[in-house]
């Protein structure tokens, strides 16, 4: 089981208590119109599944009920790093100091 | 090749059993193939056999990088069937067991095929409509699935618990007959050896870490933990490295990887005789012929390669098979596991050419591709063979996504394996 600690209630809580959302930092198009149709297969379907370091959403939805980030190495399931929805995507020297 | 029989096993059994040969060999990659097929699980394997046996392309490799059957191959429940729910995927899947059900002959290897049919239990009201649906959409396709009372679904697996008391009591099911089990190692084995004895280099320990392409944009070959190989044609069967893959062809895949794990009990005398699944308790299970109970879970809820997943799962999977089962609750569980399994957004694999001349995809298979092993690798020789997709696998295209034409067979559910 994982052990995730959510950003806003600073704590580290068991996996079942948070679901998973799906990868992170995809935007929502602005102007859903004006997409192309491989625009909209990018935004739907098109994920990176990398092997190593993934940016992901979790939901504490038995917590506080919010969305949040997460870094996570997907060989190791180890997170590097949970922050709130909204800031950027922390750049890969972030995520080096945080693993060390 | 030693061709298997009777007389062979009693000869040889007179002989002490020694000298019975390699089942194949292990030779050096050589510098080129007509066709390179990356994955050397069942779908890579089976996929292999076909282009020798079936296009006469022998100058194939079939490149793994750990040991044959070592991914998912090795690692599932092994259910077969093929009443899927949509025109598409009851073509694809039946044509799977149309192969099956000749295979071991064929390739003279025991497979340990077996129909001993598939339950699939309704236990709302939802569930009896979505089921009998699928028996309907079946029979129109020309696939066998029957709808069962509880008494009668009792009948044909006499350990399910039928109490109008149970938390999820059974209000029937749908019976697939010509569903079951097989041997899933000695299908990995069984087409490697076929191969082999056609021609084909089985190379294990070779990882592929990038696809060379020309100036013209077609494939040339292949870099790997063993050198460079060329290649005319390449094909990805690699299950849940098939998005890592593409990748290194420049490709953006609309595949993730998620957990799935199953575990088996200890064994015990022949008590379970078919195969029974639930969506709506998310189990399913069967006794090998070893006697243990095989039970698989659902998927993770989130993308990871690690081939394992939490301890959480496989309880509430065990809740689950106690509650149907309730002579099983005093079992004890011997090992669990898990694999990574390849999602698509439809819950429909990809058998096709890919953007790049010269590179095919079969993936995304998911938690359900053990069943269509030898009709993944026969469509997937047929479509690198002739650089056009079979009529059963044109609409399992990538360009799926871009155009809408989904085979959703996640919608239809009764997706479980
Ligand atoms: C727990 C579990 C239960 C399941 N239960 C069922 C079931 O009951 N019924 C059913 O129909 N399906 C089931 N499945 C799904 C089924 O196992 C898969 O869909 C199927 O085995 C896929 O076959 P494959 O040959 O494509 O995959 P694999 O056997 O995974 O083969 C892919 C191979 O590619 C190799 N590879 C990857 N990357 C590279 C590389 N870069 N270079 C070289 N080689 C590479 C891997 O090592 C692997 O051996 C289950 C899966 C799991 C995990
Ligand atoms: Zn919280």
């Amino acid at each position: 089981m994982l052990l995730i600690k959510c950003p806003y209630c600073q704590q580290e809580r068991a996996e079942v208590e948070f679901s998973y959302a799906g990868e992170a930092h995809i935007e929502r198009p602005s102007d859903p119109a004006a997409l192309s149709d491989a625009e909209w297969e990018a935004y739907l379907f098109l994920r990176s599944n990398p092997r190593g370091t993934h940016f992901e959403r979790w939901y504490h939805i038995h917590g506080c009920g919010r969305y949040f980030n997460a870094v996570r190495d997907t060989v190791t399931d180890n997170f590097v790093r949970t922050y709130p929805a909204g800031m950027p995507r922390p750049s890969v020297h972030d995520i080096d100091d945080a693993k060390t | 090749m030693v061709h298997f029989s009777l007389p062979t096993l009693v000869g040889k059994a007179f002989g002490k059993n020694k000298g019975w040969p390699q089942q194949w060999s292990k030779p050096e990659p050589k510098k080129n193939y007509d066709a390179i097929i990356i994955g050397g699980g069942g779908h890579g394997l089976s996929a292999a056999y076909y282009l020798a046996k079936e296009h006469g392309v022998s100058n194939v490799a079939v490149l793994e990088k750990g040991w044959l059957g070592g991914g998912n191959t090795g690692r599932n429940t092994t259910i077969i069937r093929s009443n899927y729910l949509c025109d598409e995927s009851a073509r694809l899947y039946d044509h799977a067991l149309g192969l099956w059900e000749g295979l071991s002959q064929e390739i003279n290897y025991n497979l340990m095929f077996s129909q001993r049919g598939v339950l699939m239990l309704a236990h709302t009201v939802h569930d009896v409509q979505v089921l009998k649906r699928h028996v309907h959409a079946n029979r129109l396709n020309g696939v066998d699935n029957e709808w069962l009372s509880p008494d009668q679904a009792k009948a044909f697996c006499p350990p399910l618990n039928i109490s109008p008391k149970a938390r999820y009591p059974v209000l029937g099911a749908a019976l697939q007959k010509r569903g079951g089990v097989a041997r899933h190692d000695a299908v990995a084995w069984g087409y490697a050896r076929a191969a082999a004895a056609l021609g084909v280099d089985i190379i294990e320990q070779c990882e592929v870490t990038g696809i060379r392409r020309g100036a013209d944009g077609r494939v040339a070959g292949v870099e790997t933990t063993r050198g460079s190989i060329g290649a005319k044609k390449i094909a990805i069967s690699a299950a849940a490295h098939s998005s890592i893959l593409l990748a290194m062809a420049g490709i953006r895949a609309p595949i993730e990887t998620f957990p799935l794990q199953a575990l088996v009990s200890e064994p015990i005398e022949p008590a379970f005789p078919c195969v029974v699944l639930s969506n709506t308790v998310h189990a399913y299970i069967s006794q090998s012929d070893k006697g243990e109970l095989v039970i698989g879970s659902g998927t993770e809820q989130y993308l990871s390669y690690s081939q394992g997943g939490p301890l959480h799962s496989v309880e509430h999977t065990v809740a689950a098979i106690c509650e149907m089962f309730p002579i099983f609750t005093r079992l004890r569980m011997l090992r669990n596991w898990g694999g990574a399994v390849d999602m698509t957004p439809d819950r429909s694999p990809i058998i096709a050419k890919t953007p790049v001349p010269g590179l095919y995809l079969n993936g995304g298979w998911g938690s359900g591709g053990f069943k269509a092993t030898p009709g993944a690798g026969h469509l997937l020789a047929w479509t690198v063979a002739k650089d056009e997709p079979h009529a059963i696998n044109a609409p399992f295209t990538l360009e799926r996504f871009r155009s809408g034409r989904l085979i959703d067979e996640a919608a239809a559910a009764a997706v479980a394996h």
